[in-house]
């Protein structure tokens, strides 16, 4: 007995001693700065933005599944590589995803910043390595992604967010 | 043509050409043209004038339209920004309200003395509520009504629970600690257990009697992601509070209401998910007194729970296998000093909206003594996904008892869920 109180003790101890350890940034992964910078070797192009205008809209909302909450979405451009970064709920709150589109293929989708309190899995690169080479087929993916049994809302969030980068770059490189 | 005739022709065109050619113009002529030239030559002076003051007129237009349009669209910059930030402030709020639910029909035949269930029951009714205090710090609670009333007496078969009440605090980028009321990291459905997240109406009969699912205990707990995709999560929490009369788990579950915590439990697990589509974990619990000390002839116990849940394209594989080790003269004497149970569904979904799924269950809670105490079922049934977050279930459940009693349900189960 009592040595079973020693080592309840000494476990409690350590978890205590875990919170002292100091906390860096949040589940922050990577600033947006930082993905912008790393995407273009730090000679980052002025960034441009895509209005929402009329068309665009529905065309949006029927990717995401739901009413883009703004006015335009910024971008960066480098011949032809372009970096988005997009916010999307997964289920409560907000994952920032970085996407790189190259010659209208996906080249890299990365989970910037995470905030949910399950599904952590999608940062895992073995995961979002699924989206690379991903083409837009009739306005969406073109391939099925293998989700994570309790992150079906997050991996829905990547793959909207993927879509719609695919598809905002098509939309630029048509109306220059 | 003769040379005559060529002659001829030539003489007369040069007569004709000389006939038009006017005698050399007279001095007043001269100056009268002079005058004309001049006087158009004035005009267009004047016109030249005028062009002039007209294109000085239209730069100084454009230039203006020029300035109108940058502030234009300076002022259409600041009015997106304003918006945008406006927008992103309210639709971002720090407390976040979710929940679910499910509504259930049980058509079940009772055989061998067995009871029917002929019950329509709204199982389940319940809110999330969590809050971020800043960028490292969150809460997380789940509030519950089971069976729609709670109260005294038989026909309010309900109860209001608190599942979860939790903060979590990040130390790092990977590691995080959270302390409160929170579900014991074990099994498949026992984290995730919204309706539009497993098959089946009721939830697993193996989960639900040897985990025992859904199973939450009050304490400490550390998780974080390590390399190779692999995770854990490691936590110390008040403990069970099993029954002397069957040591059956699931009866021991105190769910934090003053439980009684003269000793606690440990619990650890480890999951890998490296390859997408693939989760393999393994849980141990150690529970340092199975009856909180009440019972002498019981002592401490150990689970160890192993599953792994597959999702191939439109293939799905869940198997898991979770046993219980009881100490003490006390459970070996009934055989509860092993209670077992595994179970393997595969699943294919027809479509991104319907599923079909299968399942056979095996499960003992007095495992280890002659007598056959073991449950069986065989289910079958379809999800319908109405949406990816409201489904609707039908399943079929053919149970076998053990021999001897023989008491079993069959029949099927009819439930709508929802999940926001």
């Amino acid at each position: 007995m009592k040595s079973t109180k020693f080592w309840q003790t000494i476990f409690i101890g350590l978890v205590l001693c875990s919170i002292v350890v100091p906390a860096f940034s949040a589940s922050v992964n990577q600033t947006n700065e930082d993905f912008i910078a790393e995407t273009f070797a730090n000679q980052v192009p002025k960034s441009k933005v895509v209005w929402m205008k009329d068309d665009l809209r529905p065309a949006i909302a029927n990717i995401l599944g739901h009413e883009y909450a703004g006015l335009r979405i910024r971008y960066w451009q480098q011949e032809q590589r372009t970096a988005w970064i997009l916010d999307e709920i997964g289920k409560e709150s907000p994952i920032t995803f970085g996407v790189i589109i190259t010659m209208g293929k996906v080249e890299q989708v990365k989970v910037l910043a995470y905030r949910e309190s399950r599904g952590g899995e999608i940062q895992q690169r073995a995961f979002s390595r699924q989206y690379a080479d991903a083409e837009l087929s009739e306005q969406k993916l073109d391939r099925h992604i293998d989700g994570i049994s309790g992150a079906t809302l997050s991996v829905r969030a990547m793959t909207s967010v993927v879509t719609l980068a695919l598809y905002l770059t098509k939309f630029i490189n048509q109306t220059e | 043509m003769t040379p005559f005739r060529k002659t001829g022709l030539a003489l007369s065109l040069m007569v004709a050409a000389s006939a038009s050619h006017a005698a050399p113009p007279t001095n007043e002529e001269i100056w009268a043209l002079l005058q004309q030239v001049q006087q158009q030559l004035s005009d267009v002076q004047q016109q030249n004038k005028q062009l002039k003051v007209e294109n000085q007129t239209l730069k100084v237009k454009v230039d203006q339209t020029e300035q109108t349009a940058n502030s234009a669209h300076e002022t259409a910059e600041a009015v997106a920004e304003a918006t945008e930030s406006a927008v992103k402030s309210a639709s971002t709020s720090k407390t976040t309200i979710g929940g679910y639910g499910e509504l259930h029909y049980n058509n079940l035949e009772g055989q061998n003395g067995a009871k029917d269930k002929d019950e329509i029951d709204f199982h389940r009714f319940v809110l999330f509520f969590g809050h971020e205090f800043n960028d490292n710090l969150r809460l997380f609670s789940e509030f519950e009504l089971e069976h729609a009333l709670a109260g005294n007496g038989d026909d309010k078969p309900g109860e209001v629970e608190l599942e979860q009440a939790y903060f979590q605090y990040d130390l790092n980028d990977q590691h995080r600690v959270s302390a409160g009321v929170f579900l014991t990291p074990v099994g498949i459905i026992n984290e995730t257990h919204e309706p539009n997240t497993f098959y089946g109406v009721e939830r697993n009969n193996v989960e639900k009697n040897i985990i025992p699912t859904t199973w939450w205990e009050g304490g400490a707990m550390l998780s974080g992601e390590l390399p190779q995709g692999f995770s854990y999560d490691a936590a110390v929490t008040s403990g069970l509070k099993v029954k002397s009369s069957n040591y059956a788990i699931r009866g021991g579950r105190q769910k934090v209401a003053e439980a009684d915590a003269k000793d606690f439990a440990y619990t650890g697990r480890l999951k890998w998910t490296a390859i997408p589509g693939i989760e393999l974990a393994t849980s141990l619990n150690y529970q340092e007194d199975i009856t909180q000390g009440l019972d002498a002839t019981a002592g401490s116990a150990m689970m160890w729970e192993t599953h792994a849940v597959i999702n191939k394209g439109a293939f799905g594989l869940k198997a898991l296998y979770a046993t219980w080790d009881l100490d003490g003269t006390g459970p070996a004497d009934i055989g509860a000093d092993e209670q077992t149970g595994w179970y393997i569904e595969p699943s294919y979904k027809v479509n991104d909206q319907v599923g079909l799924f299968s399942r056979y269950s095996l499960w003992d809670n007095q495992a280890s003594n002659s007598t056959d105490s073991e449950y069986t079922q065989w289910d079958i049934g379809v999800n319908w996904w109405i949406d990816p977050q409201v489904v609707v279930k039908v399943d079929y459940q053919d149970q076998s008892a053990p021999t001897g009693s023989e008491k079993e349900q069959d029949g099927f189960n009819v439930g709508v869920g929802y999940q926001f």
